[in-house]
């Protein structure tokens, strides 16, 4: 039997020329972080082709909702109020279904809840800043936030952050772990911004812009944000020879 | 010809920041809301075994502790099969992660022989670009990592010791200590998985 493409076996190889570099000179924080060798593949194994689940079980009910979980009773953070959704697929366009989905921001301001923050924006004591959700059948996850704000940064003399929510997502593997930063649409300081250039091509940099979508956007409360997520994928593993399946 | 392509592109990661412990492990952090108890915090569940502490340290290039990385674990029962090993933890300001677990047993390589026990992990921080993955093996298990399919892939053998944590016993516990070198003398082998 043919199994379809994706059906089971390895992941895709990462394509690494897709990523960052490990060395992005235009951002500091990379000249001594940055391995030097470059990584050593590795035929996958169980050890990378199982990963943790997380159950409903794991989340509290205001999880995904960034405006109120951090909140005083009846309070509100402050600042534009958004949907951010979207689907988790992997490469062939599969839905990732009840993956783990964990996101962190700034306020409204620009100012993260983090005793090593130096910008000077003020705290919003009624937002703190990160959240998750787990995909559902459909691979869609959802929450409400509010618009993270541009921040200075220790890099150049006066570099800046375009807006974004920084995303962390699981997948099914361990091989599958995802870090990302999610931008807004139109926001020019993206093609200023050390951090998003570290990625080479612009095409995988649109790939983080978050399109602004207005059937989705809630009246009198809400503006939508859809951001997709892609994690590796399986390929077919006709002739390959392994030893146990997944 | 037998494998198709892939249709979509895998979305490119960026670092996880400086503040990535306010998404990770929030509750370190005293966000308090609803995102605590931090997943993954606490004794790891790989049901029953041998208890054994991991104790490590992460230094960057220039030998500073690297110390707003978030390092997660990903592991086997100790009957070789992966169930819910799962942990993760905030590096402390000195560079130091600890993990309370059980040894893992023998998972199955690429070659159907047995690898020698080993821990997956997988380490972000402000200025690491994609995440690093890497392995914890354990120096009382000489014989199998001598046959280890992974180690033996190391074709600079010098490096494969910055895969193999050291034994001490700390009250009566098996503790299994590794230096993670981001770069430099001794740079840890990270993997391409
Ligand atoms: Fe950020």
């Amino acid at each position: 039997m043919i199994p379809l493409p994706g059906e089971d076996g390895a992941l895709y190889q990462r394509d690494r020329t897709w990523h960052p570099p490990a060395n992005t000179p235009g951002y500091k924080s990379t000249t001594f972080r940055a391995p030097k060798h470059p990584p050593l593949s590795l035929a996958q194994t169980r050890s990378e082709l199982t990963g943790p689940t997380f159950g409903h079980g794991s989340l509290g009910p205001l999880d995904n909702d960034l405006i109120h979980n951090f909140s005083a009773e009846g309070g509100e953070a402050i600042g534009q109020r958004l949907i951010v959704y979207g689907q988790v697929l992997d490469e062939n366009a599969r839905p990732v279904r009840g993956t783990l989905v964990e996101f962190w921001q700034a306020n409204a301001g620009g100012r993260y809840r983090h005793k090593r923050e130096g910008y000077v924006a003020a705290l919003d004591p009624n937002f703190g800043g990160c959240g998750r959700a787990i995909t559902d059948d459909n691979g869609y996850y959802h929450f409400r936030t509010i618009k993270p704000g541009a921040y200075p940064w220790p890099n150049g003399g006066n570099d800046w952050r375009p807006a974004h929510i920084h995303f962390s997502v699981f997948g099914h593997a361990f091989a599958q772990r995802l870090i990302t930063q999610m931008y807004f649409e139109g926001d020019p300081m993206i093609w200023q911004d050390p951090i998003a250039l570290s990625i080479p091509d612009r095409a995988a940099v649109e790939q983080l812009i978050a399109r602004l979508d207005r059937q989705n956007t809630t009246p009198m409360d809400s503006l939508a944000y859809r951001f997709d997520i892609v994690l590796r994928g399986r390929r077919s593993t006709l002739f390959e020879n392994r030893s146990e399946g997944n | 010809m037998l494998n198709a392509l892939p249709t979509l592109k895998e979305t490119p990661s960026q670092t996880a920041g400086p503040y990535v412990h306010i998404g990770l492990t929030p509750g370190l952090e005293g966000m308090g809301g609803s995102n605590v108890p931090d997943l993954g915090s606490g004794p790891i569940n790989a049901g029953n075994g041998q208890p054994i502490t991991i104790a490590g340290c992460i230094f960057d290039g220039s030998a500073a502790p690297v110390g707003d990385a978030v390092v997660e674990l990903w592991q086997a029962d100790a009957d070789g099969t992966h169930a819910e090993g799962w942990g993760r933890t905030a590096g402390a300001a000195d560079g130091s992660f600890r993990f309370e677990t059980i040894k893992p047993g023998r998972v199955l390589g690429p070659d159907g022989q047995p690898m020698a026990p080993h821990l997956t992990l997988w380490i972000v921080a402000r200025g690491i670009n994609v995440g690093l993955h890497t392995r914890l093996y354990f120096d009382d298990e000489g014989e199998a990592n001598a046959t280890d399919f992974i180690l033996n892939r190391i074709m600079d053998s010098r490096r494969r010791k910055t895969l193999i944590a050291a034994r001490s016993e700390v009250e009566g516990r098996p503790t299994y200590s590794l230096d993670i070198r981001l770069q430099g003398e001794n740079e840890t082998v990270f993997f391409d998985i």
